[in-house]
């Protein structure tokens, strides 16, 4: 009698025991390192808002954690000619109300980019202002056409995601931003979705609570089109700091975790947790002045500026040694670059020659350039913004020292940095860029073009680099629809690059994220931290 | 009594419009807020169209004229970061900060003053030298690494508590508390505690030297001529008489943590108003951190306020305004 009670008992006990973990398993905690500014997906381009939104609404191309397209909200997509686009919907996809995604959605969310009165940051307006036509033929079929032959657009388009058109009142769309488009109610604001009443959404998770400095929690949305998630619930709470976030893993309040600081990985490793790294497509670089003479911050025993000398600048990337920059102040968490964008992306060069570090020739180039004494020079870089950013500085500044380059290191924190960048205040500044179209374009665009606001070009050279050859390259091939061809003008626009070196390359950063034994995570090249790239693991 | 009132609030508003000016303009003079909020994706009209909307384009007196003008019709103006209002932000973080401090200084009231009363009972037996000699570490060590051991040691080592975050909350008259689950005392535990130790020395050691003077007074040395209980002196005679400058220091404490729990609530991720002015201060998000320190400002003049009556009401020789004539 009494075994057959203990029997019981004890089956009763496994029986909730395994419906405990079978529930407690079903919720993913992420600790995050910085927090999503809002869950608008239009509100902020950003990583963290990006990750965000991605799990509750969907683009219609997306891309893999490689960066390469792979489809979304649309099945198929083809250039019909040079400046239209054809795109097939999907047509399993719904909203989480229940609605069908079709093309008017399409044209919603093109027009709202537009009459974004709340977004902070232009959000994806560049991306809608390209289109000067959207045609519907049917609810699955959506032809895109753009002002100018654009083939990137594909890429840009993975970073919009698609909302609802029913979160505002409208009679019949068409795509005319200047006039409204034929909406007749308000259009959402960044509070509507927020609140959660436009938060509609074709993705694997519904938002169920946000509030802004506690968490965000969502929930898996039963009625998804696609694989279906493995996550019940997610919770994501932003932990700035590495240290008490890391201690979150480790005591079991997060079963993931984004970015722990390099040197703990050993602890992480010891105590029986997984990590995993990617390489990203951020590059760090130094930006050299090469428009002014004198330039603010450099000191010549000649009284010009020999930055100017592209010789000059040649010596001062090979007087870096970039593995040992990886190896002793990344920790190995880091690739190094030899060009803008990793290899094997769209229009790298594959592979780019590697910058050998040979400070004698850098110093032999010093001397026949006229400084065979060297001159001074004030590196400036941020202390809290990149990982290591002022450690890297140092580094650098001492190895140009030991080729006779007398270097002064001048970090601060980034609210001060940045604006001071802007109004050109450095002669030879740190800075660090992802790529998020995940081809060799969008560096250059930003950062050697010369800078012509009315093209979207150059709008981060302040070091004032301008080479018309470079720049006529360049518009060529953006507006080249052939991969082939444009790759190859890329390849050129790169070599070119490099050669003139006003931008030296230093490493790319890797993605890190930590987790709990019995999970899996999939890195991703553009640093998001995705639930559904976290698995149980088999 | 009202005269008083009147006169304190009428000179808070010149505290209040010097401390707005010296904050507008100190964190204009850090840098440009727009290149920390716009990506270098977005084009030149864009750009300029979100400089016009946040008014940065104006010279800066120009700027803080609207502020102003803005400020005396209670809009203290919309959040750079987040595009809601700045009030707005710091209200919804304030019920978060304002139940840790009152959970700190609940811990310092029932642990500081009856520990100080036995120091002071007992200042030369073993009992009352090892407490005084204990509370020096309670204000020499620094805020952040005790909070640092209390997570290794309580969350990490133990597992007893959780590492950081707030927990789980209730609504109660509309405001959301998390002292009234108990998940959310597990989550409170750890900073309110981090945040007490301070203070419990501080209001530790003023208690027990209020105690060894007062236990050298007459009225002591007279009622215990008479035979009063002991208990009954101290309670009765001692305490009374000590509570007012402990009052005081406690009012002061209460709004100095309120205002400055930063470091705590950055090393738990406690989601309160600290942690809000700190990331606003990094990302140059002007109008909340004007709008914080004013808000700041207004606690400490109200705090002021409140201690001096209640010194008058515990203290009768006590006179708030001068005698007319």
């Amino acid at each position: 009698m009494s075994v057959r009670i203990s029997n019981v008992a004890r089956l009763v006990c496994s029986l909730g025991a395994l419906v405990a973990v079978g529930a407690q398993a079903q919720t993913l905690k992420i600790g995050l390192a910085s927090e999503p500014t809002a869950i608008d997906p239009h509100y902020h381009q950003a990583t963290p808002n990006d990750a965000l939104t991605t799990h509750i609404f969907e683009p219609l191309v997306a891309m893999s954690p490689d960066m390469k397209l792979i489809p979304a909200l649309a099945t198929s997509w083809q250039a019909i000619d040079d400046v239209t686009w054809e795109f097939k919907l999907n047509p399993k996809a719904t909203f989480s109300n229940g609605k069908p995604f079709t093309s008017e959605d399409v044209l919603f969310t093109m027009c709202r980019l537009q009459n974004n009165e709340t977004s902070i940051s232009g959000g994806f307006q560049n991306v809608s202002k390209r289109i000067a036509k959207i045609e519907t033929p049917d609810a699955h079929t959506v032809r895109l056409i753009t002002q100018t032959p654009y083939p990137v657009f594909p890429n840009e388009l993975a970073r919009v995601p698609m909302i609802w058109n029913g979160v505002a009142e409208h009679g019949k769309l068409t795509f005319s931003p200047k006039e409204g488009c034929g909406v007749t109610g308000a259009w959402p604001t960044v509070n509507d979705f927020n609140s959660g009443r436009a938060t509609i959404g074709t993705g694997p998770y519904l938002m169920k609570s946000y509030v802004k400095g506690n968490g965000i929690d969502l929930t898996r949305n039963d009625a998804y089109w696609g694989e279906k998630p493995e996550w019940q619930d997610v919770r994501m709470v932003a932990v700035p700091s590495a240290g008490p976030r890391l201690t979150g893993l480790l005591s079991g309040d997060f079963d993931l975790i984004e970015n722990p600081a390099a040197r703990d990985l050993k602890r992480i490793k010891d105590s029986g947790l997984g990590y995993v790294t990617k390489p990203s497509v951020r590059v760090m670089f130094f930006q050299l002045d090469t428009a002014r003479n004198p330039s603010p911050m450099v000191k010549s025993p000649k009284g010009d500026n020999p930055l100017q000398d592209v010789r000059v600048r040649q010596a001062i990337s090979m007087a870096i040694d970039r593995k040992t920059i990886v190896a002793r102040i990344m920790d190995g968490v880091a690739t190094p670059a030899y060009q803008f964008l990793p290899d094997g992306m769209f229009g790298a060069l594959a592979p780019a020659p590697e910058l050998k570090y040979d400070p004698k020739a850098a110093k032999a180039l010093l001397t026949e350039a006229g400084y065979p004494d060297g001159f001074e020079l004030t590196l400036s870089s941020t202390n809290d913004r990149y990982i290591n950013d002022a450690q890297i500085t140092q580094a650098v500044a001492q190895y140009l020292s030991r080729i006779g380059i007398k270097t002064n290191v001048d970090t601060m924190t980034r609210s001060v940095y940045f604006p001071r960048r802007a109004k050109r205040d450095f002669s030879a500044s740190l800075g660090g860029w992802g790529s998020e179209t995940g081809e060799a374009s969008n560096f250059i665009q930003y950062w050697t073009t010369s800078t012509k606001p009315e093209l979207g070009m150059g709008g981060s050279n302040y070091g004032g680099y301008s080479n018309p050859e470079l720049d006529s390259l360049f518009i060529k091939a953006i507006g080249t629809v052939d991969d082939t061809q444009r790759s190859a003008l890329l390849n050129q626009v790169l070599t070119i690059a490099l050669k003139d070196m006003p931008n030296i390359p230093l490493h790319f950063e890797s993605g890190v994220w930590a987790f709990r034994k019995g999970l899996t995570y999939e890195g991703r090249a553009d640093q998001r931290t995705m639930a559904t790239s976290t698995r149980v693991a088999k | 009594m009202a005269l008083f009132i009147l006169r304190r609030l009428l000179q808070s508003l010149f505290v209040l419009l010097a401390v707005s000016v010296v904050v507008f303009f100190a964190v204009y003079a850090v840098g440009d807020p727009i290149e920390l909020l716009v990506s270098p994706e977005v084009g030149q009209a864009e750009r300029a169209a979100l400089v016009a909307r946040l008014g940065l384009d104006l010279p800066i007196w120009q700027q803080y004229g609207h502020f102003l003008w803005n400020a005396l019709h209670g809009d203290l103006g919309n959040s750079f970061v987040h595009s809601m209002p700045a009030i707005e932000l710091i209200l919804q973080r304030m019920p978060a900060t304002f139940e840790l401090v009152v959970v700190a200084i609940f811990l310092t009231c029932i642990l500081g003053i009856p520990l100080g009363m036995v120091a002071g009972l007992y200042r030369d037996a073993p009992l009352g030298r090892g407490i005084m000699a204990t509370s020096v570490l309670g204000f020499s060590l620094p805020n952040f690494w005790q909070g640092m051991v209390f997570i290794l040691l309580f969350a990490v080592w133990l597992g007893w508590l959780p590492a950081s975050g707030r927990g789980p909350t209730v609504e109660v008259l509309g405001i959301p508390f998390s002292i009234f689950t108990a998940e959310g005392w597990r989550h409170v535990a750890m900073p309110a505690v981090n945040l007490a130790v301070a203070n419990i020395a501080l209001i530790l050691r003023l208690t027990a030297s209020g105690v060894v003077e007062a236990r050298n007074q007459e009225y002591v040395k007279f009622a215990r001529a008479k035979g009063i209980k002991p208990g009954r002196i101290v309670r009765r005679h001692i305490l009374r008489n000590i509570l007012i400058p402990v009052v005081t220091v406690i009012g002061m404490e209460f709004g100095s943590l309120i205002a400055y729990s930063t470091i705590t609530e950055t090393v738990f991720s406690w989601p309160g108003m600290g942690k809000l002015l700190i990331d606003s201060v990094y990302q140059l998000d002007r109008p909340v951190v004007v709008a914080y320190v004013m808000l700041v400002t207004l606690l400490f003049v109200v705090i002021n306020l409140i201690v001096d009556i209640l010194y008058a009401v515990l203290d009768p020789r006590v006179q708030l305004l001068e005698p007319a004539h």
